[in-house]
């Protein structure tokens, strides 16, 4: 009898000790503005997935060794998806009970997978620079935010800068461009937009896709050696991009005739080629390698001087880290922004941050305050426009680094904007999704 | 004419090296029974310190010799390759003599990732490169024959070589040395080799490492062309419809079918890819292994079983 009082009062003593723990925890991360971060730094794809978690990670630090948004610090947790869409569905399940912010899956097959699931449990997605490219249209895509341009983007200012370094548009009539592509949802993404402008200029296109990863190419560059296209677009990803350019130095088209998506334009895709790669462009999806800019220089100050920086520190300002660290800006500015409707201090749910994301205007002054001035030009979304904006730039490998070559180009909306309607519209009716009206996006 | 010619010749060169990577497969499969599945891993790994132990090698003499820097490499990779031969025959094998061939090839399927992740954890996941001097610009020839000439690549026109080389040596080594008759004798059947006197273990870790250096060779040229990186791990599949197709047990049936497979898929990627939206080389190799094993089930050159009923 006597133990069992023992047993008893021990057992209502733990209970109560738990249920403190699990009080005061409760309250830590109701104080913290959760961030999960899938990533992958390990498989095919992770000398390109890792740069770009670092920077992500390191970003969320740095607003953390500032202060937080408005004195609400971030929490953040990794999850790790190896770039299979199975593990990031996965990872995102785990992850969205824990009050996750905003995911991004840095992976359009993975985007493709939560798009439908982001509505029911009312969490964005940010997809900066790859995703669905009519999800712009956020009537319909209420929870997609293709921020900063879409692969339409890309594939437009492509064409746009081939035409103006042949002397205009219009003499791509009668020229061959070959596109160069993953053979994945991300690669085949551009092809609508370049099917339109092979259509408005008359040039030929023709469709050349690789096999995952993309290390076996030799048959690709056989029929571009024999077709003789004058121009290459190449929208790979990982170890894809260097096995391009290794293949056409092999079978000698000239580097200085291709052009690169922005996911085929870091150090990763370069590096090994070396000069091998000399002369190959790459749009920029606005930034570039920015080491020197003024976010790199507090990041290694604030974070990586105090032992704190995720990655290397030499990787810092390096292509794929600045994306991964501007991917978690913008993430943080839709909170911050959320928080000057719902409240300063607070912590903010997904619904709430969906609203500062749809509501974002980083003008240039806000940006270059944030350490980001000759890095982003500014970005503004609506409910009918959930990029924010389309500048992208050029730079062009020298055989050791990246450097820019052009000036500032922009999507062409007249071409973009009713493939985006036309598409996004298919796909609500699809779906059975009533866009939502003028009246709806103010609430 | 002169385009097919190009695709043919790029399409046998792959194929060599498709047949460098079936040969670890075969070695293993014929001294001891076992299907590796690790063979990709044991590339991966094996280049994996190739490159870091060169890299290390070269910044520790002052980036004066590369060749030195690379010797060094070649034998540190070398030691660390018969290391993990050793410790799988500790760990692994030597826990299941006897057993079913399902379970030995389950049990490499698990060597396969511990591999992956041990070689990622040590060495690092970003791409590095091996740089052993192979040409890496074209060569173009009978200009005056076809228009636009014929291209052979430099890179792959060595990598063969060295491929044809490694087999005959392999092939030697099986037919005529004591240590591969015994190699072919545990692999009929390990304990009538045990009851003669064969040290079972010792064999094996001596095959392991004899893949272990077909690994290393496969993964400084595959490292060299496409940079030593995890994709390395998958060139592995593209070779098993060369031992689909060659069959298991012969190093000749390695060359043959790494030929066919190779100058398959090039063929039908450029002449049937096109009809088809194209991308269709990797599954092309498997479906045409898969036709040849309609006709031999035990592959070109496979050992044709018959048992008593």
């Amino acid at each position: 009898m006597k133990f069992r009082s023992l047993a008893l009062a021990a057992s209502i003593a733990a209970i109560g000790l738990t249920s403190t723990i699990a009080t005061t925890s409760a309250y830590a991360q109701a104080k913290e503005q959760f961030f999960p971060v899938i990533v992958y730094r390990t498989g095919a794809y992770a000398a390109n997935g890792g740069p770009w978690a670092n920077g992500y990670v390191d970003f969320l630090k740095l607003v953390n060794a500032k202060g937080g948004i408005n004195g609400v610090k971030l929490s953040f947790e990794e999850c790790e998806t190896g770039y299979a869409t199975d593990r990031g569905v996965e990872c995102y399940e785990r992850l969205k009970g824990k009050g996750a912010t905003v995911f991004q899956p840095l992976s359009t097959g993975i985007t493709f997978a939560l798009t439908e699931k982001a509505p029911v449990d009312k969490i964005p997605l940010i997809t900066a620079g790859y995703g669905r490219s009519e999800s712009q249209n956020g009537a319909v895509f209420s929870w997609n935010f293709p921020l900063l341009g879409t692969y339409w983007v890309g594939a437009d200012v492509a064409i746009q800068h081939i035409g103006k370094l042949a002397g205009g548009l219009d003499k791509l009539k009668g020229k061959k461009i070959a596109l160069v592509y993953h053979d994945s949802p991300y690669g085949k993404e551009p092809i609508p937009a370049l099917q339109e402008r092979a259509k408005m200029h008359g040039f030929e296109l023709q469709l050349l896709p690789v096999a995952h990863p993309g290390v076996e190419q030799k048959a690709t560059w056989l029929q571009i050696r024999q077709s003789k296209p004058d121009n290459v677009l190449l929208w790979g990803w990982g170890v894809m991009n260097s096995t391009a350019l290794k293949e056409a130095q092999a079978t000698g088209y000239p580097r200085e005739k291709m052009i690169g998506i922005w996911w085929a334009g870091a150090e990763p895709d370069v590096k090994d080629v070396g000069a091998g790669a000399k002369g190959y462009s790459a749009l920029t999806l606005q930034h570039g390698a920015e080491p020197g800019s003024k976010v790199a220089k507090d990041v290694l100050e604030l974070v990586h001087a105090k032992g704190q920086g995720t990655g290397p520190k030499e990787e810092v300002g390096s292509v794929l880290y600045m994306r991964g660290l501007i991917s978690a800006m913008l993430g943080v500015e839709g909170v911050r922004k959320a928080q000057e409707r719902y409240g300063k201090g607070k912590v903010m749910t997904g619904e709430q941050t969906r609203w500062g994301l749809e509501n974002l205007n980083l003008d240039q002054k806000a940006l270059d305050g944030m350490g980001f001035a000759n890095v982003m030009r500014p970005v503004q979304t609506s409910c009918l426009d959930h990029m924010g904006s389309s500048w992208v730039r050029v730079h062009t490998w020298d055989g050791a680094k990246w450097n820019f070559t052009s000036d500032w180009y922009q999507s062409d909306e007249k071409v973009l904007r009713p493939m985006v309607m036309l598409a996004s519209g298919k796909y609500a009716e699809e779906k059975k999704i009533a866009p939502r009206t003028p009246e709806q996006c103010k609430q | 004419m002169g385009f097919f010619i190009e695709t043919l010749i790029g399409g046998l060169m792959a194929g060599m090296l498709y047949s460098l990577v079936a040969l670890g497969f075969v070695l293993i499969f014929k001294a001891s029974g076992v299907f590796n599945f690790a063979q990709g891993a044991m590339v991966l790994f094996a280049a994996l310190a190739m490159a870091r132990f060169s890299g290390w090698a070269n910044a520790a003499l002052g980036g004066d010799s590369l060749f030195l820097a690379n010797v060094i490499a070649f034998m540190g990779a070398g030691i660390v390759m018969w290391i993990v031969a050793w410790v799988i025959e500790r760990l692994v094998l030597r826990n299941l003599v006897n057993q079913e061939g399902a379970t030995l090839l389950m049990a490499t399927l698990g060597i396969t990732y511990v591999l992956e992740g041990i070689g990622q954890t040590l060495f690092g996941s970003e791409i590095y490169s091996i740089d052993v001097g192979m040409p890496k610009d074209p060569v173009i020839m009978f200009e005056s024959l076809f228009e636009g000439g014929i291209l052979i690549n430099k890179e792959d026109f060595i990598a063969a070589l060295i491929a044809a080389i490694l087999v005959a040596v392999l092939t030697l080594f099986f037919q005529k040395t004591p240590i591969g008759r015994a190699l072919r004798a545990v692999a009929d059947d390990h304990q009538a080799a045990l009851s003669i006197g064969i040290p079972l273990n010792r064999i094996w870790v001596i095959v392991w490492c004899v893949a272990g250096v077909v690994a290393l060779v496969a993964g400084i040229i595959w490292g060299s062309k496409l940079g030593v990186q995890f994709s390395l791990a998958t060139v592995a599949m593209r070779a098993l419809p060369v031992v689909i197709l060659g069959g298991l047990t012969s190093v000749p049936g390695a060359i043959v079918g790494g030929l066919i497979i190779g100058v398959g898929e090039k063929l039908s990627e450029v002449y049937l890819g096109p009809m088809v939206g194209g991308g269709i080389e990797i599954w092309f190799a498997y479906m045409l292994a898969l036709v040849f094993l309609l006709f031999r089930p035990q592959g070109l050159f496979g050992e044709k079983i018959i048992d008593r009923v």
